[in-house]
Protein backbone atom coordinates (compact mmCIF):
# COMPACT_ATOMS: atom_id res chain seq x y z
CA UNK A 1 0.00 0.00 0.00
CA UNK A 2 1.06 3.34 -0.89
CA UNK A 3 0.00 5.08 2.84
CA UNK A 4 1.83 3.12 5.44
CA UNK A 5 2.61 3.15 8.89
CA UNK A 6 6.25 4.48 9.15
CA UNK A 7 8.65 1.94 11.53
CA UNK A 8 10.14 3.39 14.85
CA UNK A 9 12.55 5.85 13.78
CA UNK A 10 11.54 9.65 13.24
CA UNK A 11 13.66 12.00 14.34
CA UNK A 12 11.99 14.28 15.09
CA UNK A 13 13.85 17.14 12.99
CA UNK A 14 12.64 15.56 9.92
CA UNK A 15 9.06 15.26 10.79
CA UNK A 16 7.89 18.24 8.78
CA UNK A 17 9.08 17.09 5.77
CA UNK A 18 7.62 13.49 6.45
CA UNK A 19 3.73 15.90 6.56
CA UNK A 20 4.95 17.73 3.51
CA UNK A 21 5.72 14.54 1.40
CA UNK A 22 3.35 12.82 3.35
CA UNK A 23 0.80 15.22 2.03
CA UNK A 24 1.66 14.87 -1.53
CA UNK A 25 1.53 10.78 -1.42
CA UNK A 26 -1.85 10.82 0.11
CA UNK A 27 -3.07 13.20 -3.33
CA UNK A 28 -1.09 10.64 -5.32
CA UNK A 29 -2.66 7.55 -3.30
CA UNK A 30 -5.97 9.26 -3.26
CA UNK A 31 -6.13 10.27 -7.15
CA UNK A 32 -5.50 6.84 -7.63
CA UNK A 33 -8.70 5.52 -6.08
CA UNK A 34 -10.03 7.61 -7.69
CA UNK A 35 -8.67 6.07 -10.99
CA UNK A 36 -9.95 2.81 -8.98
CA UNK A 37 -8.33 -0.52 -10.09
CA UNK A 38 -6.25 0.97 -12.83
CA UNK A 39 -3.52 -0.17 -11.04
CA UNK A 40 -2.93 -4.03 -11.48
CA UNK A 41 -2.32 -4.73 -7.37
CA UNK A 42 0.60 -6.57 -8.49
CA UNK A 43 2.44 -3.10 -8.91
CA UNK A 44 1.30 -2.02 -5.73
CA UNK A 45 2.10 -5.44 -3.69
CA UNK A 46 5.92 -5.75 -4.61
CA UNK A 47 7.08 -2.56 -3.26
CA UNK A 48 8.03 -2.86 -0.07
CA UNK A 49 5.28 -0.93 2.31
CA UNK A 50 8.60 -0.45 4.80
CA UNK A 51 11.43 -2.11 6.04
CA UNK A 52 11.15 -4.05 9.11
CA UNK A 53 14.68 -4.84 10.15
CA UNK A 54 17.58 -2.09 10.15
CA UNK A 55 20.31 -2.86 11.50
CA UNK A 56 22.96 0.21 12.61
CA UNK A 57 26.14 -0.27 10.96
CA UNK A 58 29.73 0.46 12.66
CA UNK A 59 30.61 2.23 9.41
CA UNK A 60 28.25 4.96 9.74
CA UNK A 61 29.24 8.39 10.78
CA UNK A 62 28.61 10.16 14.13
CA UNK A 63 27.78 13.21 11.92
CA UNK A 64 24.29 14.31 12.00
CA UNK A 65 22.35 13.52 9.15
CA UNK A 66 20.86 16.14 6.19
CA UNK A 67 17.17 16.47 6.38
CA UNK A 68 15.11 14.54 4.58
CA UNK A 69 13.91 17.98 2.84
CA UNK A 70 17.68 18.77 1.75
CA UNK A 71 18.80 15.19 0.76
CA UNK A 72 15.02 14.88 -1.72
CA UNK A 73 15.11 18.26 -3.01
CA UNK A 74 18.74 19.05 -4.32
CA UNK A 75 19.63 16.28 -6.62
CA UNK A 76 21.52 15.63 -9.71
CA UNK A 77 19.81 13.20 -11.43
CA UNK A 78 19.85 14.25 -15.29
CA UNK A 79 17.49 11.36 -16.27
CA UNK A 80 14.77 13.70 -14.38
CA UNK A 81 16.55 16.97 -15.55
CA UNK A 82 19.86 19.18 -15.29
CA UNK A 83 18.61 21.42 -12.48
CA UNK A 84 18.79 20.42 -8.70
CA UNK A 85 14.93 21.05 -8.10
CA UNK A 86 14.07 19.06 -10.92
CA UNK A 87 14.07 15.46 -10.40
CA UNK A 88 12.16 15.87 -6.93
CA UNK A 89 9.86 17.74 -9.94
CA UNK A 90 9.79 15.00 -12.52
CA UNK A 91 10.02 11.94 -11.08
CA UNK A 92 6.86 11.68 -8.87
CA UNK A 93 5.21 10.06 -11.50
CA UNK A 94 7.89 7.32 -11.96
CA UNK A 95 7.08 4.14 -10.73
CA UNK A 96 10.06 1.52 -10.69
CA UNK A 97 7.98 -0.97 -9.28
CA UNK A 98 8.24 -3.98 -10.08
CA UNK A 99 12.14 -4.17 -10.71
CA UNK A 100 14.81 -6.50 -11.79
CA UNK A 101 18.56 -6.23 -12.65
CA UNK A 102 20.11 -8.47 -15.27
CA UNK A 103 23.53 -9.91 -14.38
CA UNK A 104 25.96 -11.05 -17.19
CA UNK A 105 29.25 -11.24 -18.13
CA UNK A 106 32.40 -13.04 -16.92
CA UNK A 107 30.11 -14.89 -13.87
CA UNK A 108 29.04 -18.43 -12.97
CA UNK A 109 25.41 -17.54 -12.24
CA UNK A 110 23.99 -14.49 -14.40
CA UNK A 111 20.22 -14.16 -15.57
CA UNK A 112 17.57 -11.97 -14.44
CA UNK A 113 16.97 -11.59 -10.60
CA UNK A 114 13.56 -9.48 -9.37
CA UNK A 115 14.50 -6.83 -6.52
CA UNK A 116 12.01 -8.79 -4.27
CA UNK A 117 13.72 -11.89 -4.28
CA UNK A 118 17.07 -9.86 -3.77
CA UNK A 119 15.76 -7.96 -0.56
CA UNK A 120 14.68 -11.39 0.75
CA UNK A 121 18.20 -12.36 0.85
CA UNK A 122 19.97 -9.44 2.01
CA UNK A 123 19.63 -8.51 5.56
CA UNK A 124 19.43 -3.97 5.31
CA UNK A 125 21.77 -1.90 7.39
CA UNK A 126 21.50 1.63 8.12
CA UNK A 127 24.97 2.80 6.07
CA UNK A 128 25.02 7.01 7.25
CA UNK A 129 27.21 8.17 5.49
CA UNK A 130 29.09 11.28 3.93
CA UNK A 131 28.54 11.89 0.12
CA UNK A 132 31.00 14.51 -1.89
CA UNK A 133 29.78 15.97 -4.74
CA UNK A 134 31.83 16.66 -7.44
CA UNK A 135 30.44 20.07 -7.74
CA UNK A 136 32.34 20.64 -4.21
CA UNK A 137 28.88 20.43 -1.98
CA UNK A 138 28.15 18.00 0.39
CA UNK A 139 25.80 15.93 2.36
CA UNK A 140 25.42 13.36 5.42
CA UNK A 141 22.91 10.72 4.34
CA UNK A 142 21.12 8.04 6.34
CA UNK A 143 20.79 5.27 3.78
CA UNK A 144 19.21 2.18 3.88
CA UNK A 145 21.08 -0.79 2.11
CA UNK A 146 23.51 -3.89 1.62
CA UNK A 147 27.11 -4.41 1.14
CA UNK A 148 27.36 -4.82 -2.81
CA UNK A 149 29.48 -7.37 -2.05
CA UNK A 150 27.63 -9.65 -0.59
CA UNK A 151 25.03 -9.28 -4.06
CA UNK A 152 27.58 -9.66 -6.39
CA UNK A 153 29.67 -13.24 -4.52
CA UNK A 154 25.89 -14.80 -5.41
CA UNK A 155 26.91 -14.65 -9.09
CA UNK A 156 30.14 -16.26 -8.63
CA UNK A 157 32.25 -13.97 -10.40
CA UNK A 158 35.29 -15.64 -12.61
CA UNK A 159 38.97 -15.16 -12.25
CA UNK A 160 38.27 -12.58 -15.53
CA UNK A 161 36.05 -10.45 -13.88
CA UNK A 162 37.96 -7.53 -13.24
CA UNK A 163 35.28 -4.93 -13.61
CA UNK A 164 32.04 -4.74 -12.67
CA UNK A 165 29.95 -2.32 -14.97
CA UNK A 166 26.17 -0.48 -13.67
CA UNK A 167 23.87 0.61 -16.20
CA UNK A 168 20.77 2.77 -15.48
CA UNK A 169 17.01 2.14 -17.09
CA UNK A 170 17.26 3.69 -20.60
CA UNK A 171 13.38 4.24 -20.76
CA UNK A 172 12.77 7.85 -22.08
CA UNK A 173 8.91 7.90 -21.82
CA UNK A 174 9.32 7.73 -17.70
CA UNK A 175 12.42 9.65 -17.79
CA UNK A 176 11.70 12.28 -19.33
CA UNK A 177 15.83 14.22 -19.20
CA UNK A 178 16.28 10.91 -21.49
CA UNK A 179 15.06 12.79 -24.26
CA UNK A 180 17.38 15.13 -24.10
CA UNK A 181 21.02 14.33 -25.14
CA UNK A 182 23.13 16.13 -21.81
CA UNK A 183 24.72 12.59 -21.87
CA UNK A 184 24.99 9.51 -23.35
CA UNK A 185 22.34 7.28 -22.77
CA UNK A 186 21.92 4.99 -20.61
CA UNK A 187 23.75 6.29 -17.48
CA UNK A 188 26.82 3.70 -17.15
CA UNK A 189 29.23 3.59 -14.17
CA UNK A 190 31.84 1.10 -13.38
CA UNK A 191 34.20 0.12 -10.47
CA UNK A 192 37.37 -2.16 -10.16
CA UNK A 193 36.75 -5.31 -8.90
CA UNK A 194 38.57 -4.55 -5.56
CA UNK A 195 36.60 -1.61 -4.95
CA UNK A 196 32.84 -3.63 -5.87
CA UNK A 197 33.97 -5.88 -3.31
CA UNK A 198 34.97 -3.80 -0.67
CA UNK A 199 32.61 -3.57 2.45
CA UNK A 200 31.96 -0.03 2.22
CA UNK A 201 30.27 -0.09 -1.18
CA UNK A 202 26.98 -0.57 -0.83
CA UNK A 203 23.45 -1.14 -3.01
CA UNK A 204 20.91 1.69 -1.11
CA UNK A 205 16.73 0.84 -1.49
CA UNK A 206 16.08 3.30 1.09
CA UNK A 207 16.33 6.38 3.17
CA UNK A 208 15.87 7.60 6.50
CA UNK A 209 14.37 4.24 7.11
CA UNK A 210 11.71 4.52 4.69
CA UNK A 211 11.71 3.22 1.10
CA UNK A 212 14.34 4.96 -1.71
CA UNK A 213 12.02 7.99 -3.02
CA UNK A 214 12.11 8.12 -6.97
CA UNK A 215 14.53 11.20 -6.92
CA UNK A 216 16.89 9.65 -4.91
CA UNK A 217 17.40 6.82 -7.54
CA UNK A 218 14.96 4.64 -6.46
CA UNK A 219 14.75 1.53 -6.62
CA UNK A 220 17.95 0.47 -6.32
CA UNK A 221 20.69 2.64 -6.70
CA UNK A 222 24.98 2.66 -5.32
CA UNK A 223 26.69 4.15 -3.15
CA UNK A 224 30.25 4.58 -3.11
CA UNK A 225 31.07 7.00 -0.05
CA UNK A 226 34.81 7.65 -0.95
CA UNK A 227 34.02 8.60 -4.80
CA UNK A 228 32.91 11.75 -6.10
CA UNK A 229 28.67 11.56 -5.69
CA UNK A 230 28.57 10.50 -10.10
CA UNK A 231 29.98 7.30 -9.30
CA UNK A 232 26.81 6.36 -7.30
CA UNK A 233 24.73 5.37 -10.02
CA UNK A 234 20.72 5.60 -9.84
CA UNK A 235 18.17 3.25 -10.56
CA UNK A 236 20.30 -0.08 -11.88
CA UNK A 237 18.90 -2.39 -14.26
CA UNK A 238 22.28 -4.16 -15.34
CA UNK A 239 24.60 -5.39 -13.48
CA UNK A 240 28.02 -6.45 -15.39
CA UNK A 241 31.16 -8.22 -14.72
CA UNK A 242 33.62 -7.49 -17.29
CA UNK A 243 37.42 -8.51 -18.03
CA UNK A 244 37.97 -4.64 -19.39
CA UNK A 245 37.63 -1.23 -17.77
CA UNK A 246 33.93 0.04 -18.66
CA UNK A 247 32.88 3.47 -19.61
CA UNK A 248 31.40 5.74 -17.06
CA UNK A 249 29.05 8.27 -18.62
CA UNK A 250 30.75 11.48 -17.21
CA UNK A 251 34.30 10.33 -18.27
CA UNK A 252 32.85 9.69 -21.33
CA UNK A 253 31.51 13.00 -22.04
CA UNK A 254 34.30 14.53 -20.60
CA UNK A 255 37.50 12.70 -20.39
CA UNK A 256 39.73 15.90 -19.09
CA UNK A 257 37.57 16.87 -16.47
CA UNK A 258 35.98 13.31 -15.12
CA UNK A 259 38.07 10.39 -14.41
CA UNK A 260 37.09 6.72 -14.50
CA UNK A 261 38.67 6.73 -10.63
CA UNK A 262 36.82 9.72 -9.11
CA UNK A 263 38.09 9.15 -5.52
CA UNK A 264 37.66 12.13 -3.65
CA UNK A 265 40.73 13.99 -3.70
CA UNK A 266 41.41 17.80 -1.81
CA UNK A 267 44.95 17.93 -3.76
CA UNK A 268 43.62 17.33 -7.34
CA UNK A 269 41.41 19.94 -8.62
CA UNK A 270 38.91 19.54 -11.22
CA UNK A 271 40.18 22.00 -14.44
CA UNK A 272 37.77 24.11 -13.66
CA UNK A 273 37.23 24.35 -9.73
CA UNK A 274 38.91 23.92 -6.41
CA UNK A 275 38.46 20.90 -4.55
CA UNK A 276 40.63 21.36 -1.89
CA UNK A 277 36.95 22.70 0.14
CA UNK A 278 33.46 21.86 0.28
CA UNK A 279 30.33 23.25 1.40
CA UNK A 280 28.15 21.27 3.25
CA UNK A 281 24.45 21.46 2.36
CA UNK A 282 22.48 22.50 5.88
CA UNK A 283 25.56 24.28 7.36
CA UNK A 284 23.25 27.77 6.62
CA UNK A 285 24.32 30.55 5.05
CA UNK A 286 27.25 32.04 6.79
CA UNK A 287 29.19 28.75 7.13
CA UNK A 288 32.30 28.54 5.87
CA UNK A 289 33.29 26.05 3.44
CA UNK A 290 34.79 22.89 5.05
CA UNK A 291 37.67 20.98 4.24
CA UNK A 292 37.77 18.35 1.88
CA UNK A 293 39.32 14.68 3.41
CA UNK A 294 41.24 12.56 1.66
CA UNK A 295 38.70 9.92 0.10
CA UNK A 296 35.79 11.90 1.79
CA UNK A 297 37.15 11.14 5.18
CA UNK A 298 37.50 6.98 4.57
CA UNK A 299 40.90 6.83 3.99
CA UNK A 300 41.83 4.57 6.37
CA UNK A 301 39.50 2.02 4.76
CA UNK A 302 39.93 2.29 1.55
CA UNK A 303 43.84 3.98 0.78
CA UNK A 304 45.09 0.90 0.42
CA UNK A 305 42.98 0.06 -2.68
CA UNK A 306 45.07 2.47 -4.96
CA UNK A 307 48.50 1.91 -2.63
CA UNK A 308 51.40 2.77 -5.47
CA UNK A 309 49.10 4.50 -8.17
CA UNK A 310 49.15 7.69 -9.36
CA UNK A 311 46.25 9.28 -8.21
CA UNK A 312 46.79 12.64 -9.97
CA UNK A 313 46.88 10.83 -13.06
CA UNK A 314 44.31 7.97 -12.21
CA UNK A 315 41.79 11.08 -10.97
CA UNK B 1 -1.26 72.14 -26.65
CA UNK B 2 1.67 73.10 -24.58
CA UNK B 3 0.71 71.31 -21.74
CA UNK B 4 0.75 67.85 -23.31
CA UNK B 5 4.67 67.38 -22.95
CA UNK B 6 4.93 68.53 -19.18
CA UNK B 7 2.57 65.83 -18.53
CA UNK B 8 3.82 63.50 -20.44
CA UNK B 9 7.03 64.31 -18.41
CA UNK B 10 5.93 64.24 -15.20
CA UNK B 11 3.78 60.86 -15.83
CA UNK B 12 7.08 59.27 -16.56
CA UNK B 13 8.97 60.66 -13.49
CA UNK B 14 6.27 60.38 -10.74
CA UNK B 15 5.05 57.06 -12.30
CA UNK B 16 6.45 55.25 -14.97
CA UNK B 17 9.89 55.53 -13.87
CA UNK B 18 9.19 54.36 -10.08
CA UNK B 19 7.14 51.14 -11.89
CA UNK B 20 9.71 49.91 -14.11
CA UNK B 21 12.35 50.92 -10.53
CA UNK B 22 9.96 48.69 -8.37
CA UNK B 23 10.11 46.05 -11.22
CA UNK B 24 13.58 45.61 -11.50
CA UNK B 25 13.65 44.92 -7.76
CA UNK B 26 11.27 42.00 -7.87
CA UNK B 27 14.18 39.84 -8.65
CA UNK B 28 15.74 41.07 -4.99
CA UNK B 29 12.23 40.67 -3.40
CA UNK B 30 11.92 36.98 -4.17
CA UNK B 31 15.69 36.68 -2.60
CA UNK B 32 14.54 38.29 0.38
CA UNK B 33 11.28 36.48 1.10
CA UNK B 34 13.37 33.56 0.08
CA UNK B 35 15.70 34.17 3.14
CA UNK B 36 12.69 34.97 5.97
CA UNK B 37 10.68 31.63 4.22
CA UNK B 38 8.20 34.09 3.36
CA UNK B 39 5.30 33.69 1.12
CA UNK B 40 6.33 30.36 -0.28
CA UNK B 41 9.49 31.38 -1.43
CA UNK B 42 12.82 29.62 -0.44
CA UNK B 43 16.62 29.50 -0.96
CA UNK B 44 16.30 25.47 -0.98
CA UNK B 45 19.24 23.49 -0.05
CA UNK B 46 21.88 25.11 -0.72
CA UNK B 47 20.87 29.03 0.12
CA UNK B 48 24.70 30.79 -0.98
CA UNK B 49 24.25 28.55 -4.14
CA UNK B 50 20.94 29.93 -5.13
CA UNK B 51 21.61 33.70 -3.93
CA UNK B 52 24.95 33.74 -6.33
CA UNK B 53 23.23 31.78 -9.21
CA UNK B 54 20.13 34.24 -9.06
CA UNK B 55 21.88 37.54 -8.42
CA UNK B 56 24.44 36.46 -11.48
CA UNK B 57 21.30 35.33 -13.92
CA UNK B 58 19.93 38.96 -13.29
CA UNK B 59 23.01 40.87 -13.80
CA UNK B 60 23.06 39.30 -17.23
CA UNK B 61 19.80 39.26 -18.19
CA UNK B 62 19.72 43.15 -17.41
CA UNK B 63 22.55 43.78 -19.36
CA UNK B 64 20.55 41.92 -22.54
CA UNK B 65 17.56 43.98 -21.69
CA UNK B 66 19.66 47.30 -21.44
CA UNK B 67 20.99 46.12 -24.94
CA UNK B 68 17.68 45.50 -26.07
CA UNK B 69 16.80 49.20 -25.73
CA UNK B 70 18.34 50.84 -28.53
CA UNK B 71 17.02 48.68 -31.01
CA UNK B 72 13.56 48.66 -29.56
CA UNK B 73 13.70 52.60 -29.84
CA UNK B 74 14.82 52.23 -33.61
CA UNK B 75 11.91 49.79 -34.71
CA UNK B 76 9.38 51.32 -32.86
CA UNK B 77 10.44 54.54 -32.96
CA UNK B 78 9.71 54.98 -29.31
CA UNK B 79 12.62 57.43 -28.11
CA UNK B 80 10.93 57.84 -24.38
CA UNK B 81 12.39 53.94 -23.71
CA UNK B 82 15.90 56.03 -23.66
CA UNK B 83 14.75 57.76 -20.40
CA UNK B 84 15.25 54.28 -18.94
CA UNK B 85 17.95 52.64 -20.28
CA UNK B 86 21.06 54.12 -17.96
CA UNK B 87 18.22 52.59 -15.04
CA UNK B 88 18.81 49.33 -16.77
CA UNK B 89 22.15 49.63 -16.94
CA UNK B 90 22.82 50.48 -13.38
CA UNK B 91 20.31 47.13 -12.36
CA UNK B 92 22.86 44.81 -13.95
CA UNK B 93 25.76 46.84 -12.25
CA UNK B 94 23.77 46.09 -8.65
CA UNK B 95 23.15 42.92 -9.39
CA UNK B 96 26.97 42.11 -10.66
CA UNK B 97 27.95 43.63 -7.42
CA UNK B 98 25.54 41.64 -5.31
CA UNK B 99 26.92 38.33 -7.33
CA UNK B 100 30.48 39.58 -6.66
CA UNK B 101 29.77 40.15 -2.95
CA UNK B 102 28.01 36.29 -2.17
CA UNK B 103 31.04 35.17 -4.03
CA UNK B 104 33.75 37.02 -1.66
CA UNK B 105 31.29 36.90 1.90
CA UNK B 106 29.26 34.18 1.71
CA UNK B 107 30.76 31.58 -0.57
CA UNK B 108 34.52 32.13 -0.04
CA UNK B 109 33.86 34.15 3.21
CA UNK B 110 36.60 36.61 2.35
CA UNK B 111 39.36 33.75 2.47
CA UNK B 112 41.74 35.76 0.57
CA UNK B 113 43.99 33.37 -0.67
CA UNK B 114 41.08 30.97 -1.92
CA UNK B 115 40.11 34.10 -3.54
CA UNK B 116 43.04 34.92 -5.66
CA UNK B 117 43.60 31.83 -6.85
CA UNK B 118 40.10 31.72 -8.26
CA UNK B 119 40.84 34.50 -10.11
CA UNK B 120 44.18 33.81 -11.26
CA UNK B 121 43.47 30.03 -11.66
CA UNK B 122 39.83 29.36 -12.87
CA UNK B 123 39.35 30.69 -16.36
CA UNK B 124 35.27 31.26 -16.17
CA UNK B 125 36.38 33.66 -12.83
CA UNK B 126 38.63 35.93 -14.39
CA UNK B 127 35.93 36.09 -16.84
CA UNK B 128 33.52 37.30 -14.57
CA UNK B 129 36.16 39.30 -12.53
CA UNK B 130 36.73 41.08 -15.73
CA UNK B 131 33.46 42.00 -16.80
CA UNK B 132 32.86 43.16 -13.19
CA UNK B 133 35.67 45.52 -13.70
CA UNK B 134 34.46 46.76 -17.12
CA UNK B 135 31.11 47.43 -15.75
CA UNK B 136 32.48 49.92 -12.83
CA UNK B 137 33.66 52.71 -14.55
CA UNK B 138 30.53 52.54 -16.84
CA UNK B 139 28.32 53.22 -13.54
CA UNK B 140 30.68 55.69 -11.70
CA UNK B 141 30.57 57.34 -15.39
CA UNK B 142 26.65 57.38 -15.35
CA UNK B 143 25.70 60.64 -14.16
CA UNK B 144 24.47 63.95 -15.91
CA UNK B 145 27.56 65.58 -14.45
CA UNK B 146 29.90 63.04 -15.68
CA UNK B 147 28.16 62.87 -19.22
CA UNK B 148 28.53 66.37 -20.06
CA UNK B 149 32.46 66.64 -18.44
CA UNK B 150 33.40 63.17 -20.90
CA UNK B 151 31.46 64.74 -23.80
CA UNK B 152 31.65 62.34 -27.06
CA UNK B 153 34.63 60.30 -24.79
CA UNK B 154 31.25 59.40 -23.02
CA UNK B 155 30.26 57.45 -25.67
CA UNK B 156 33.51 55.31 -26.90
CA UNK B 157 33.70 54.78 -22.92
CA UNK B 158 30.33 52.95 -22.55
CA UNK B 159 30.81 51.00 -25.51
CA UNK B 160 32.40 49.09 -23.09
CA UNK B 161 28.86 47.57 -22.10
CA UNK B 162 29.45 45.06 -25.22
CA UNK B 163 32.65 43.41 -24.27
CA UNK B 164 31.46 43.45 -20.71
CA UNK B 165 28.73 41.57 -21.81
CA UNK B 166 30.39 39.16 -23.73
CA UNK B 167 32.31 38.33 -21.02
CA UNK B 168 29.35 37.72 -18.71
CA UNK B 169 27.74 35.28 -20.80
CA UNK B 170 31.49 33.64 -21.59
CA UNK B 171 31.32 33.33 -17.90
CA UNK B 172 28.42 31.23 -17.14
CA UNK B 173 29.00 29.26 -20.71
CA UNK B 174 32.22 28.33 -18.66
CA UNK B 175 30.42 27.45 -15.12
CA UNK B 176 27.76 25.50 -16.44
CA UNK B 177 29.33 21.80 -15.98
CA UNK B 178 27.53 19.69 -19.01
CA UNK B 179 24.12 21.08 -19.52
CA UNK B 180 24.66 24.50 -22.07
CA UNK B 181 21.64 25.22 -23.29
CA UNK B 182 20.90 28.01 -21.17
CA UNK B 183 24.10 29.83 -21.46
CA UNK B 184 24.02 29.60 -25.17
CA UNK B 185 20.56 30.91 -25.50
CA UNK B 186 22.12 34.14 -23.74
CA UNK B 187 24.78 33.89 -26.29
CA UNK B 188 22.54 33.62 -29.27
CA UNK B 189 20.53 36.70 -27.64
CA UNK B 190 24.13 38.54 -27.37
CA UNK B 191 24.98 37.63 -30.74
CA UNK B 192 22.10 38.86 -32.63
CA UNK B 193 22.06 42.41 -30.91
CA UNK B 194 25.64 43.12 -31.17
CA UNK B 195 25.42 41.68 -34.51
CA UNK B 196 22.43 43.80 -35.65
CA UNK B 197 24.65 46.96 -34.18
CA UNK B 198 28.13 45.99 -36.30
CA UNK B 199 25.51 45.48 -39.13
CA UNK B 200 24.03 48.93 -38.82
CA UNK B 201 26.95 50.42 -38.80
CA UNK B 202 28.23 49.02 -41.25
CA UNK B 203 25.43 49.95 -43.34
CA UNK B 204 26.05 53.88 -42.44
CA UNK B 205 29.57 53.67 -43.13
CA UNK B 206 29.12 52.29 -46.85
CA UNK B 207 26.26 55.10 -47.10
CA UNK B 208 28.85 57.59 -45.54
CA UNK B 209 31.66 57.04 -48.05
CA UNK B 210 29.12 56.67 -50.90
CA UNK B 211 27.45 60.39 -49.79
CA UNK B 212 31.32 61.57 -49.90
CA UNK B 213 32.47 59.75 -53.39
CA UNK B 214 29.16 61.14 -55.06
CA UNK B 215 30.68 64.35 -56.82
CA UNK B 216 28.88 67.15 -55.10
Amino acid sequence: MLIRKKPDIASSEITDSRLYFGRRRFMRSAAGLILGSALPSRLLASRPAAFNKISPSPYSTAETPNSYQDITTYNNYYEFGTRKEDPVANAQEFDPWPWSVTISGEAEKTGKVNLEDILARHPLEERIYRLRCVEAWSMVIPWVGFPLGDLLKEFQPTSKAKFVEFVTLNDPSRMPGQRVPVLRWPYREGLRIDEAMHPLAILAVGLYGEVLPNQSGAPLRLVVPWKYGFKSIKAITEIRFRETAPVNSWNQSQPGEYGFYANVNPKVDHPRWSQARERRIGAGLFAPKQDTLMFNGYAEQVASLYSGMDLARNF
Amino acid sequence: MWMKPVNTLLLRRRLIKPLVFALCCLPWLTLVLGGFGLAGFSLGANPVEMLLHTCGKWALNFLVITLCVTPLAHFSGWRALFAYRRMLGLFAFAYACAHLAVYLLLDQTLLWSAIAEDILKRPYITLGFSAWLLLLPLALTSTQGMMRRLGQRWSLLHRLIYPASILVAWHFYWQVKQDVREPLLYIAALTLLLGWRLAKRRSRRTAATKKAATPG
